[in-house]
């Protein structure tokens, strides 16, 4: 689907603004807009919120056969979707130019730049390596989806475990993280991408711009760098013919801006930390912004109650007989499932005899019975 | 006969809601007396003496006869004789295609502005803002536009001139905008003199005299959306105090 026309009016309206000084939401030249992080309830969840700007990141990790090239090191994979969800002018399926131009930014931002230790992801040498896999889906498109691309994913990796891993000898366990506590991936650094946008022929810049500045923009300027102001990528696009001076004044801006961002993330992820140690919730539902409309808003107002005895008991009238008050056995006989014990009797909370310290063992407490085995194949019940 | 309509004005109905009108008893001895049929607005089905709700939202009445759903949404569906801002896309022999923000793009005629014949024709680019309104709009043909009412005259409608910003705004909020006696509208007078183009497609027009002042006024409309009365009035008056 096209996307709606750019007007004429609203063309020279921002230019006009731009010219002096001035942006739509009201913030300075420089400014980024408010930076959002939050995260999922599995590892390697991280949900980025610039403006109105989302998009979500998802590392995710299994075992396959090295490059032959490289055969102690592991893979890293990375993806950016543009979903239809961000904006009407996105086609699902199709390669089109700003997805290929943003995927090739991403990977040169954290590829290259080797901030995750690859090394350190090899299990068997030439033979088995942990290849990383990392998604961005584009949730909504309000302008600057690179930089909200590179803080998702570089804070998504920060924040991954991958599964523990044993060798002795010739074998290999791959634990599963109930067994031993799944490890962090070794981050050497965390390179963040600023945008820098030029108007009229490269003499107005403005930082992060939003989704009407990009449509009248002459050219993007993309500086990835890391807190130690370390360069990592620098990616110029829109033909425009830019100063020294001014490359310089934008990777000074840039690394003001990288420092504050790392600070940012860091927090977030502490915050992360410590609120699923203490065990509270976290997750894409509590993270929600609660958006409400308020134009026709109401107060209460009582519900019709007058004829509800009445239509209910025409309901039980015309209803069929009354379910049987007996409850079949929920047990489902198909392979794979044995029944221990009898079944509760009754609801009422018995003395427990079991120990308390595996939390799977929550519904109903039972004496110790002998497993009654219905098919062949049974899963075992750990107690 | 419409006495159980009339209870529920200003209460919120759901899609589904029936209302039947049961035939008097009594017959007139003069013939000329006809039953009274409500004309249903938006949001309203009629079928028999049967009305349905087939919008949510709340029950508004206007005397004698006229009911209709008040409903918030975004999205424009294209409806007869209303005055909306569309933006020209293209240019093709005798018409313009202008995009209205409905599913498909509607037709201009390059007659159909005042004063306009063959050898003189409207100077209109693509890009441009036109304010026009529906002659045809269903959901079987095209929809298409004209800028000059019944009589030849523009009255208000044809391209607009340069400046000002354009903004995307709920459709309620646009009819909020327009109602004869509007709380919002008043509250904008006391701040500073504007221009002022809303369009039923959820468009709006702004122009005042420096570009702060535009912004200011886009930056306030757009929220007014998710704002109640009293919140409304608290960031006008801050405005005001706070001066420019």
């Amino acid at each position: 689907m096209k996307e709606t026309p750019l007007s004429n009016c609203e063309r020279d309206f921002l230019l006009r603004a731009i010219e002096e000084k001035k942006r739509l939401d009201g913030r300075q030249t420089y400014d980024y807009r408010k930076l959002k992080i939050t995260f999922g309830t599995d590892y390697g969840c991280c949900f980025v919120d610039l403006g109105q700007t989302r998009v979500m990141a998802q590392v995710s990790c299994e075992l396959v056969a090295p490059k032959e090239n490289r055969p102690t090191e592991g893979i890293l994979f990375f993806n950016i979707e543009l979903s239809p969800m961000a904006s009407p002018s996105f086609e699902q399926g199709r390669q089109s130019e700003l997805s290929v131009k943003l995927n090739r930014q991403l990977e040169r931002c954290l590829r290259n730049s080797k901030c995750i230790d690859t090394e350190s992801l090899c299990v068997v040498s030439g033979e088995k390596v942990w290849q990383v896999r990392v998604d961005v889906h584009t949730l909504n498109n309000d302008g600057n989806l690179m930089d909200a691309a590179s803080v998702a994913a570089i804070t998504a990796l920060c924040h991954f475990r991958r599964p523990d891993v044993a060798i002795q000898g010739e074998e290999v366990t791959v634990f599963s993280p109930e067994e031993r506590d799944p490890i962090p991936l070794s981050v050497y650094h965390m390179p963040i991408s600023v945008s820098f946008a030029f108007f009229q022929q490269g003499t107005f810049l403005l930082v992060d711009p939003c989704e009407r500045e990009e449509r009248v923009m002459d050219g993007l300027l993309m500086i990835a760098m890391n807190k130690h102001r370390e360069i990592c990528s620098i990616q110029s696009s829109g033909g425009i013919m830019l100063l020294k001076d001014q490359v310089m004044r934008c990777s000074k801006i840039a690394s003001v801006k990288v420092s504050e961002i790392t600070e940012l993330i860091s927090q977030a992820l502490l915050n992360d930390k410590a609120a699923r140690k203490a065990g509270g919730k976290c997750g894409f539902a509590e993270s929600m912004p609660q958006d409400r409309i308020t134009a026709l808003k109401m107060d209460q107002t009582d519900v019709e109650m007058t004829n509800v005895s009445q239509t209910g008991s025409g309901v039980i009238l015309q209803g069929d007989e009354a379910p049987p008050p007996t409850v079949p056995s929920p047990v489902v006989p198909v392979p794979g499932v044995g029944q221990v014990g009898q079944g509760l009797q009754s609801w009422g909370l018995e003395e427990e005899e079991e120990d308390d310290d595996d939390e799977e063992e929550e519904k109903g407490y039972f004496e110790e019975e002998e497993v009654v085995i219905l098919y062949p194949e049974t899963t075992e019940k750990s107690k | 006969m419409f006495s159980s309509l009339k209870e529920k004005i200003g209460e919120v109905l759901l899609p589904g809601d029936e209302f039947v009108f049961e035939s008097e008893d009594t017959i007139f001895l003069t013939d000329n007396v006809k039953p009274e049929r409500p004309v249903c607005g938006p949001g309203l089905r009629q079928s028999g003496n049967r009305l349905v709700v087939s919008k949510s939202g709340v029950l508004r009445h206007k005397p004698p006869h006229t009911f209709w759903m008040d409903s918030q949404q975004w999205r424009y569906v294209p409806a007869k004789a209303e005055t909306v801002i569309g933006i020209v896309t293209s240019k093709s022999g005798d018409i313009f295609k202008v995009d209205v923000g409905g599913s498909e793009q509607a037709s201009l005629s390059y007659l159909a502005f005042e004063g306009a014949t063959k050898r003189n024709r409207p100077n209109v680019q693509v890009g441009d803002l036109v304010f026009a309104q529906f002659t045809v709009a269903n959901k079987d043909m095209e929809p298409e536009l004209v800028c000059i009412d019944g009589s030849g005259r523009a009255n208000g409608m044809g391209v607009f001139g340069g400046g000002g910003l354009l903004l995307k705004v709920s459709l309620g909020l646009v009819r909020r905008l327009l109602a004869p006696q509007s709380d919002i509208r008043s509250d904008l007078e006391q701040l500073f003199p504007c221009e002022l183009v809303v369009g039923m497609n959820g468009r709006i027009w702004v122009r005042a005299s420096t570009i702060q002042q535009t912004l200011i006024i886009s930056n306030l409309l757009q929220s007014c959306d998710t704002l109640t009365a009293p919140q409304r009035r608290e960031q006008f008056r801050k405005l005001q105090k706070g001066g420019l």
